[in-house]
């Protein structure tokens, strides 16, 4: 967060009066959005109304202890978060304030209060070479030069948005820190790696466009039947337990984004840990560096200050936004976007405002939408695209969809991923329930699994698609009268589903093989299955008997095949054994 | 001190007072009746002119003519290693004729969150030596897996039996012990239950290793808000300056809720979900957070918070807030009780969320993961055919849908039936899970990887003789 750094102090205030994170102050010279520092403790907080000479501050720290008549003093800027180099391979909290620094100015494993840390580090040096010349013009936006960030990513030093641009004058390659001027222009501008942003202002584009590449998962649920654009918007809704937090982490680990923020918010201590441990340890599919190396992480757990939980999802949409500009593709997890609503709740019902639908504030459905608005596909102010797609766990009380974070969620969303408990309960995982999620991108995203995966990729989806409705129709007869009381052929449907289901929807995110799953081989696992049904079928009306055509010892081999390293032989091979075993009967 | 006789309103467990000086938030509150008795509460609000206060031994006795003093400082737990043995009331004064706690430090009860950063990932496996946990739903090291249960179910049977039982069989080996200091917390529990658990302690000579707090039945409700916290600030102390492994038992949380609850009414909040109040999950989440393991300490807080499913439904705020927060979450079962199975675990929608990292090969043993996950998928099915089986018989249904049947039954009575004085070894947990699965053929084991089916499976099994328990 980059208030820390900033020193134009406004007019003082006084505290009169402190509910938990909500605190009125009186006489202070504020607008509405300023980072306020509140309290003998200068605890960092932010103003959320104005009423004649009171203004009511969210405090993003603990308030035990502060009382009335303490100092609040204004910066007189918004809530903005610090870009540039070193946000990598970064945990921070929802401000913007980094985890490891705060450990160490804290000296404790405990986070304390009152202390600031810039987002980014200003004293590091970052080897800067520039791509403008002098003489060159240059606009907002303008790529001025490239930084070595990671070794996955290749930072791209840009003119700040809000620039008038101009002519450069000198541009030179060199080792600096990330307030030392790289560029300067001939309006005497001085560029430096370093730019500031309001968090809950999108930063500009020039347009949105219609996305038509899938964020690639390599989970076969979702790129085989509910596929995301890169652009796009999902929700993940489902009850505790369920597999949100997996699911999100396994799109954190595979997805084929250039860069990934993860916002954690609002809920457990320990799964930002383990992204920490784990993720420098895990290759990125695509690069073979460590996933550490394009992730950013932002925690605020249930136990971190209500308001900064408020502020998390901001922080890391507008970094989100930031490596869009360079023209990255940009994947943005929320895990859950319901204690950011919870938390905006909390902080309505401590300014008595009128609440609406289940106690949350009138305003929860606008501000949604205008947090997925922040994703898409898009030209940037430089010419490039980028992308930012955001995917947001909900977890709705009692899971029941009908409320309203998970209602409002899905009148904006495009992807819906509905995570279902009695699936989790006999560890079908992930638990994705395939009769009731959707995708609005299927159709635009076809042309590209046609080109770069298989012609018949829409044909062979849409067969397990009806396939797999019809077990569920046939599954309610067999709830009345029993699977033998079915004619043959419904009986063989539902072998080929029980394939489907077990096979190729079940996925084990802790299996080091079956974890990721490209789509060339998501797609001839479903071919195997069309091949054993194919096979089946015509067995079957050759007049051989159900029981032995399902008892061909070959077919259970389809169940292994997720784990197969060498999958590509093992489906060869398996597909002609289950001609041949199957030819055999007849 | 300055104290004041400005009493305006008195509502529930709140009490209003007129202020002239600053007073913090959350700081601690003493207010003397006019016939001497002291009751202390907490500042929920200040602002300039008045104050809002709550108070933990209910407000029964207090008038205008009280006088309200304010201590400077918010609620503080002196810790030390002496509480080790010691017995208190829910609000930390000791009720066990022991002598006078020197504390070593007066720690804040509203604990500082633990930076994320600064946390080590959990997983030591925990033998508990109950099957249903060890086999399915594994307990680590500084996990907070709490117990979802109902009213009359034996859900304290269980708790004793893992406190008596848990121990890290890999310290074990190395000669350590890896016995647990135990922190228990009651809430609002009946005097019964409360000696239940004493005796337990007593017993089993576990009372020289625990620290007791005790909020009882006829206790004040407001006052266990704070004992939790109470038990846990003791907790972190143990584990994080003293090295100490900490088992925290919470019991009954639905009570604490219920505290909160009346708190909020009090204050005329608007509710949240039927009537508890919109931050509870914040509330609770500063409790349950309060567990864990962090780098370069020795100690850990593992928590069992208990709490009873009111109309046993866990679509209730209570425990559905608290599975949005902890690790997982242990069932105890009404018709698994009341069929004799004992501990009545239901593991269908049990879960442990630390479970994958804490077993393994060296960890427990390699067929662990795949072993449960493939009972899992077995007795759901088998759960699901016995719907079946009521309408159209046995007959109906195939050769395998049959052994699905006799699967669950005997996984029942086998597997998670052992009995509260049982201990059983991982490896004797997963034997009789391989002695289960082995009735069904192996091409239905499609959960495990085939080098273990080879190694495990019992291919000589046709019925097997029940196994004792
Ligand atoms: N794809 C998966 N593969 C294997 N196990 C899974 C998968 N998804 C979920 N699980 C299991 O379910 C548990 C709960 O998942 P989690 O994502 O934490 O649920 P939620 O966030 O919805 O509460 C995990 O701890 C894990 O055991
Ligand atoms: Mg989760």
């Amino acid at each position: 967060m980059s208030k820390a750094t900033e020193s134009d102090v406004r007019e003082d205030g006084v505290i009169e009066g402190v509910s938990g994170p909500v605190v009125t102050a009186k006489d202070l010279d504020a607008r509405m959005n300023d980072v306020v520092y509140v309290g003998h403790e200068g605890l960092m907080g932010e103003v959320i109304e104005i009423e004649g000479n009171l203004t009511t501050i969210q405090v993003y720290e603990e308030t035990s202890d502060v009382g009335p008549g303490e100092p609040v003093e204004s910066t007189g800027a918004p809530l903005s978060v610090d870009l540039g180099p070193g946000m990598l391979d970064t945990i921070y909290d929802g401000v913007q304030r980094p985890l490891d620094v705060l450990e160490s100015k804290m000296n404790s494993a405990f986070l304390d209060r009152g202390v600031d840390a810039p987002g980014i580090d200003l004293e590091q040096t970052w080897e800067f070479t520039p791509t403008v010349d002098e003489g060159d013009e240059v606009e907002a936006g303008d790529i001025l030069g490239t930084v070595p960030e990671t070794p996955s990513i290749e930072h791209k030093v840009m003119v700040p948005p809000d620039s008038e641009g101009g002519e450069v004058v000198s541009a030179e390659s060199g080792t600096f820190t990330v307030e030392e001027t790289v560029v300067e222009l001939d309006s005497g501008e001085e560029i430096s790696m370093h730019q500031e942003w309001p968090v809950r202002e999108a930063r500009p584009t020039v347009n949105k466009k219609s996305p038509k590449k899938p964020l690639v998962s390599g989970q076969r649920i979702l790129d085989g039947l509910f596929p995301i654009a890169k652009g796009g918007t999902a929700a993940i809704p489902g009850p505790f337990g369920s597999g949100k937090t997996v699911t999100q982490h396994q799109l954190a680990k595979w997805a084929d984004a250039d860069i990934v923020i993860y916002v954690g918010c609002g809920e457990r201590g320990n799964e930002m840990t383990e992204v920490i441990e784990d993720f420098p340890e895990l290759e990125d599919p695509t690069t073979g560096n460590a996933l550490m190396d394009r992730t950013c992480l932002i925690a605020n757990t249930s136990n971190m200050p209500v308001a900064a939980r408020e502020s998390c999802v901001y922080t890391g949409i507008t970094i989100a936004e930031y490596f869009r500009d360079m023209g990255y593709d940009v994947a943005l997890m929320a895990d859950s976007t319901s204690r950011w609503a919870e938390a905006m709740r909390e902080i309505s019902s401590r300014l008595e405002e009128m609440p609406g639908e289940e106690g949350y504030p009138a305003y929860l459905a606008a501000r949604l939408s205008q947090f997925y608005e922040r994703a898409g596909y898009f030209e940037n102010i430089n010419g490039t695209e980028g992308s930012v797609t955001a995917i947001g766990a909900v977890s709705p009380p009692g899971g029941d969809f009908s409320e309203p974070v998970t209602q409002n969620t899905l009148r904006i969303v495009k992807t819906f991923w509905a995570l279902d408990a009695d699936l989790a309960e006999r560890r079908h995982f992930p638990a994705i329930n395939w009769n009731e999620s959707y995708s609005l991108y299927r159709d635009q995203l076809d042309p590209w699994f046609v080109e770069n995966v298989q012609e018949d990729w829409p044909e062979k989806r849409q067969w397990a698609i009806d396939t797999l409705d019809e077990e569920t129709e046939l599954q309610e007869i067999v709830q009345l009268v029993g699977k033998d009381a079915l004619p043959e052929d419904q009986q063989l449907t539902l072998e080929v589903a029980r394939y489907l289901r077990e096979a190729y929807l079940q996925q084990n995110a802790f299996h080091d093989v079956d974890m990721y799953c490209e789509p060339q081989k998501t797609y001839r696992m479903l071919d195997a299955i069309k091949t054993f049904n194919d096979e089946a079928f015509d067995a079957l009306d050759a007049g051989v008997p159900i029981e032995e055509i399902i008892e061909v010892d070959v077919a259970p081999r389809l169940n292994r095949i997720g784990v197969q390293e060498d999958w590509d032989e093992y489906i060869d091979e398996l597909e002609s054994d289950l001609e041949a075993q199957i030819r055999e009967l007849y | 001190m300055k104290e004041y006789q400005t009493i305006t309103e008195i509502s529930g467990p709140l009490v209003f007072a007129e202020v002239d000086e600053p007073v913090g938030y959350d700081e601690i509150v003493e207010i003397e009746t006019a016939d001497g008795d002291i009751r202390r509460g907490q500042v929920l609000e200040s602002t300039s002119e008045y104050v809002a206060i709550q108070v933990f031994e209910g407000t029964s006795g207090i008038n205008r003519d009280a006088s309200v003093r304010f201590v400077g400082e918010t609620m503080k737990m002196p810790v030390t290693e002496d509480l080790l043995g010691r017995v208190m009331d829910g609000t930390g004064q000791p009720i066990d004729d022991g002598p006078d706690i020197v504390p070593d430090e007066r720690r804040d009860i509203v604990g500082a969150a633990i930076n994320p950063y600064s946390r080590e990932y959990p997983e030591e496996f925990i033998q508990t030596g109950v099957s249903a946990v060890d086999g399915m739903n594994t307990l680590v090291r500084g996990q907070k897996l709490p117990i979802f249960s109902g009213s009359g179910l034996p859900h304290s049977d269980l708790a004793l039996q893992i406190a008596r039982q848990a121990t890290v069989p890999e310290e074990e080996e190395e000669g350590e012990s890896s016995e647990f200091a135990v922190i228990f917390g009651a809430m609002g529990i009946t005097a019964e239950e409360a000696n239940e658990f004493m005796d337990d302690f007593e017993r089993t000579g576990a009372l020289e290793r625990s620290v007791v707090f005790m909020n009882l039945a006829d206790d004040p409700a407001v006052e266990r808000t704070i004992t939790p916290r109470l038990a846990l600030t003791t907790a972190e102390y143990l584990a994080f300056d003293k090295d100490y492994h900490v088992l925290v038992i919470l019991t009954d949380m639905t009570n604490y809720c219920e505290a909160l609850r009346e708190i909020g009414a009090a204050r005329e909040e608007v509710p949240g979900r039927r009537g508890y109040p919109g931050y509870m999950y914040t509330d609770l989440a500063n409790l349950y957070e309060r567990a864990g393991r962090i780098k370069d300490h020795e100690g850990s807080v593992t928590q069992i918070p208990i709490l009873t499913m009111p109309g046993d439904d866990d679509t209730h705020p209570i425990p559905d807030l608290t599975g949005y927060i902890t690790e997982g979450q242990i069932y105890i079962d009404r018709d698994l009780n009341s069929q004799g199975i004992e501990p009545p675990i239901n593991v269908l929608p049990s879960l442990s969320r630390l479970m994958d990292d804490g077993i393994g090969e060296g960890l427990t043993r390699e067929d662990h993961a795949d072993v449960s996950d493939q009972i899992y998928a077995a007795y759901a099915e088998g759960e699901d055919l016995r719907d079946l089986v009521n309408i159209v018989g046995r007959e109906a249904l195939s050769d395998l849908d049959n052994k699905y049947l006799d699967f669950a039954d005997r996984f029942e009575t086998e597997f998670v039936q052992q009995g509260t004085e049982t201990n059983r070894d991982i490896d004797e947990t997963l034997e009789i899970g391989w002695d289960l699965l082995s009735m069904l053929p192996k091409d239905a084991l499609n959960r495990i990887d085939e080098e273990l089916i080879d190694e495990h499976y019992r291919e000589d099994q046709t019925v097997e003789a029940p196994a004792d328990d």
